[in-house]
């Protein structure tokens, strides 16, 4: 058994839920899902106990590239947050109608396969095919699924479409010029070269391009929020859940080893970038009168934080920012998960419009605080063991930044509760709030029991992706 | 050798075909007979040989491109029979004439010796002129034809002025001893110049900027199966023979040359974008994107020496998805005046298959994975890195994602637009065309190496 049955399950999925019609698709689609979560967690098992769950096949000999797929803790905690998500995304559009529903579930699997690729390709044009693959089905499901005004969710769409291929053509251009080098496209074969710091300086700006654009890292965020706003809630949950999860772990895996010296002498330039991420969005997410636009721009600080944690280049530093990763994919999707939830009563994102649901259904109400403190780092929350070990790393490094970077905290804390204040307190609301459905309870229940119990015992994961991050530190602190 | 007899009887055939009154079977017996042509070039592949003192000269590099060629007119030639329904009388001509124009194709890449290149381009050349001018009721495709065949006979003159050069330069037409000849120090100055003439009217036949001009309105004015068969078949055999010509020649480019080629290369792909971005004929966008698609294969000319394979791959990746957007083209636009995007409108909801083969067809020319485009452009970045002209595919990547803007717009339109009518019938034989292209699109995508390694 090796990693390839993973990606095979989640495509053929894809192809079964096209052909098992509208009505079914939404069933079959969640049946496959819950397959790969299935598989991945028997993959890990079996890491675990030291067996090789890799794939190696040659694919085209000219120019060398092998269908190669290697899983290390990194790789397979990843893995994991991606299978582990997507059937809790598929479950929680089960409320939902959707035109064309084999389609959209269709879409959302084979999204899931590119993810699933990018994250366990060892082989560079190998996960830059990923890459873009799953670029393609969240550009339709934004595109044909989403809300708001045609014209406008077409200009956002194609937008960030652009955006994005542009910076990823770029990446190409520095995995050929690698190529050219090395001969090979395998990681291990790249990470031995040697190439000169002015090079490397180069290529650490191509691959920044592609992942700063898609985590997004300032000045490149530009197109997230609408983005974010105008897509099905699935679209945004997938966007901001594991899409953008895929940048951040790029930079872990293939940037920071590939340009190490680069990286290393222009570090504090990309932390600084960072952290302006993290203030910007905070301040911005203040005035949004949107509750998406609002979790957007909070997504923006949270992430600029992580990617202020992986350039720090301490242990501590990269491990947090995996913890935090994985904290935040899943806190991020409950909350855009609450955000429809509301949508299905009200009809409306707009915050002003909402208040006064605290009365009509309490269990809602605690389940949402929850994820909002969540989302602030309260401790014993996942997020908490993320975020501070982000901030003790940075820290170590200058403890300006550990300032800075700590307002995401303080500010996160102001926004979000007073947006809660906001949507759900209140005189109670003259709109009839129907109390959630079990649906809707069950995969917020499933989000808050993830969270608080990583929250309290993070050690498995930790255990999982030290030795991976101690590889990759190892690689970035060769001297040669 | 016999692959260009046989296609040249089987164009004979076809006039025959329609004095015997076999009109109907006209099509399939035609395509038959190109599929058995097919399959002989296959098993004399590995068999490389000369004919008549040099005037053929067959290898693997002709018969692949031959193969290629075969394959892309049996997918036009099926096309046929829906393009011409309305005129059932002429069919057996615009077949024959096909085929013709194959031979030609075929004489282009597999010659040895100049007088039988400009033969091959003439009978190429003449056969769309003709093709172009058919619909001879409309005004717009006379007008092409007549546009199409000033200006290219004119590119003809040059060619030819530049093999009479080459020939009072070396005293001779036979390739191998120009090559032979070309190595020696003294040239005289007459080789350089014959040799800028028949790139110059090369050029014109593959439409690089700045001899472009003609290949917009020609485009949007012939008829929409001529238009395919000019931007698939007809470009990529000039390609062909472009390269050919020069490393059959002097295969030591040198480096003014080299430059020459990339400012081209540059000017084509980005001239060509930006124009494209404008255009509301669908037509006319992919006239502009095949100029840009030109430079891209041009970048092939500066690592003559190793990219044989790669242009082979380009070429077939290119036209493989020309003519699945084509064949939706000819479905959408039947019976319309024109071409423009709102035709398009909708294309989604209405017809699902097409719109997703039309969808793959312009993500492969942009150069999306999984599509056979994307390898194309990777193989043609890498090795022109290797030549060690970054900026070039620098300038190549920038192009790329202009492209984008315009195919996404097609996409767009099919997908966002209410349908404006109900389109009826599903011409089974357009559905197959397209269809088959796009998965022989992707298996190359999956499967690079098929075509690659043919001419490693």
């Amino acid at each position: 058994m090796d990693v390839s049955y993973l990606l095979l399950i989640l495509l053929v999925g894809a192809l079964t839920t096209y052909f098992a019609g509208d009505k079914l698709a939404s069933r079959v689609a969640l049946l496959f899902s819950l397959a790969s979560l299935g598989l991945s967690c028997y993959l890990l098992n079996l890491f675990n106990l030291g067996q090789n769950i890799n794939f190696i096949a040659p694919w085209i000999s000219q120019p060398n590239v092998s269908f190669a797929l290697q899983a290390d803790g990194l790789s397979i905690a990843m893995v994991l947050l991606t299978t582990a998500l997507t059937p809790l995304i598929v479950f929680s559009s089960f409320g939902n109608e959707f035109k064309n529903a084999k389609s959209i579930y269709s879409l959302i699997l084979f999204m899931s396969f590119a993810m699933v690729g990018t994250f366990l390709a060892a082989d560079a044009l190998l996960y830059y095919i990923f890459w873009e693959l799953s670029l393609i089905p969240i550009y339709f499901i934004a595109l044909l699924w989403g809300n708001g005004d045609a014209e406008e969710r077409k200009k956002a769409v194609v937008k960030f479409f652009i955006y994005t291929l542009a910076g990823s053509l770029f990446m190409l251009v520095a995995f050929v010029f690698l190529y050219q080098r090395a001969g090979s496209f395998m990681i291990d074969d790249l990470y031995k070269m040697r190439i000169t710091t002015q090079e490397q300086f180069w290529i650490f700006l191509a691959f920044f391009l592609a992942y700063a654009i898609k985590i997004p890292i300032i000045p490149f965020h530009t197109w997230q929020a609408k983005v974010y706003q105008k897509a099905p809630t699935v679209g945004t949950m997938l966007l901001s859940g594991i899409m953008l999860k895929m940048g951040l772990y790029s930079v872990i895996r293939w940037q920071i080893p590939l340009a190490r010296f680069a990286t290393v002498e222009y570090k504090n330039v990309f932390i600084g970038l960072s952290i302006a991420g993290v203030i910007y969005g905070s301040i911005v997410a203040l005035r949004q009168k949107d509750l998406k636009k609002l979790l957007a721009y909070s997504s923006l600080a949270h992430v600029g934080l992580i990617a202020a944690g992986t350039y720090t280049l301490t242990l501590d530093g990269l491990r947090g920012s995996v913890l935090q990763m994985i904290a935040h994919g899943f806190v991020v999707v409950g909350l855009f998960f609450v955000a429809e939830i509301i949508y299905r009563r009200y009809e409306t994102r707009t915050i002003s419009e909402m208040g006064g649901i605290r009365a009509q259904s309490p269990k809602f109400t605690s389940m949402f605080l929850i994820l909002v403190l969540a989302s602030v780092a309260l401790p014993t929350t996942f997020n908490f063991v993320g975020e501070f070990t982000v901030l003790y790393s940075l820290f170590q490094t200058n403890i300006w930044f550990a300032i800075l970077g700590g307002t995401t905290i303080i500010l996160g804390a102001y926004y979000m509760l007073k947006m809660f204040q906001y949507v759900m307190l209140g005189e109670t609301n003259t709109k009839i709030f129907k109390d959630v459905t079990f649906n809707e309870g069950l995969t917020l229940v499933i989000i808050i029991a993830v969270l608080f119990f990583f929250g309290m015992y993070p050690k498995p994961i930790t255990d999982l992706i030290t030795p991976s991050l101690e590889n990759i530190l190892i690689q970035i602190n060769r001297t040669n | 050798m016999n692959t260009l007899i046989a296609i040249v009887g089987l164009g004979v055939l076809c006039l025959i075909f329609e004095i015997l009154n076999l009109r109907k079977a006209l099509v399939p017996m035609t395509i038959i007979g190109l599929l058995a042509i097919l399959g002989l070039t296959i098993s004399e592949f590995n068999t490389p040989g000369s004919y008549y003192n040099n005037m053929i000269v067959v290898n693997k590099f002709s018969m692949a491109f031959s193969s290629l060629f075969i394959v892309l007119t049996v997918f036009l030639v099926a096309l046929s029979h829906n393009f011409y329904e309305n005129h059932q009388s002429k069919i057996s001509d615009f077949i024959a004439i096909k085929i013709f124009l194959l031979s030609g194709a075929v004489a282009m890449v597999s010659f040895g010796n100049l007088a039988m290149f400009f033969l091959g381009i003439e009978v190429l050349s003449i056969s769309l002129y003709v093709l172009a001018a058919s619909n001879r009721l409309n005004l717009k495709s006379n007008e092409a034809g007549m546009k199409y065949f000033l200006m290219g006979s004119f590119a003809s003159g040059i060619i030819l002025f530049g093999i009479c050069l080459v020939y009072g330069a070396m005293g001779t037409f036979d390739i191998t001893e120009i090559s032979g000849l070309s190595q020696s120090a003294e040239l005289p100055v007459w080789f350089p110049i014959g040799i800028i003439l028949l790139l110059i009217g090369m050029l014109f036949k593959i439409a690089a900027v700045p001899f472009h001009f003609w290949a917009p309105d020609v485009y949007e004015g012939s008829p929409s199966l001529t238009t395919a068969t000019m931007s698939t078949l007809a470009k990529v055999v000039a390609m062909a023979t472009l390269f050919k010509l020069l490393t059959a020649m002097n295969a030591d480019l040198s480096y003014h040359f080299q430059i020459v080629i990339v400012i081209i290369s540059m000017a084509s792909m980005t001239v060509g974008n930006i124009m494209a971005l404008k255009q509301a004929n669908v037509k006319r966008m992919l006239a502009f994107s095949g100029i840009s698609h030109a430079g891209f294969m041009l970048m092939t000319l500066l690592s003559t020496a190793t990219s044989a394979g790669s242009l082979l791959y380009y070429a077939t990746a290119y036209s493989l998805a020309g003519i699945a957007a084509f064949s939706v083209i000819l479905y959408v636009c039947k019976n319309r005046e024109n071409e423009d995007v709102v035709n398009f409108h909708g294309l989604g909801k209405t017809n699902p298959i097409l719109a997703a083969v039309l969808t793959g067809a312009l993500l492969s020319m942009a150069g999306i994975p999984i599509f056979s485009g994307f390898f194309a452009k990777l193989i043609l970045f890498s090795q022109t890195i290797q030549a060690g002209y970054l900026v070039l595919v620098i300038v190549a990547v920038i192009n790329s994602i202009i492209s984008v803007g315009y195919y996404f717009k097609l996409i767009l339109a099919m997908y966002t637009k209410e349908p404006n009518e109900t389109r009826t019938g599903t011409p089974i034989i357009i559905y197959a065309v397209a269809v088959i292209a796009i998965i022989l699109n992707l298996i190359l995508g999956l499967f690079p190496s098929l075509v690659m390694d043919l001419l490693a």
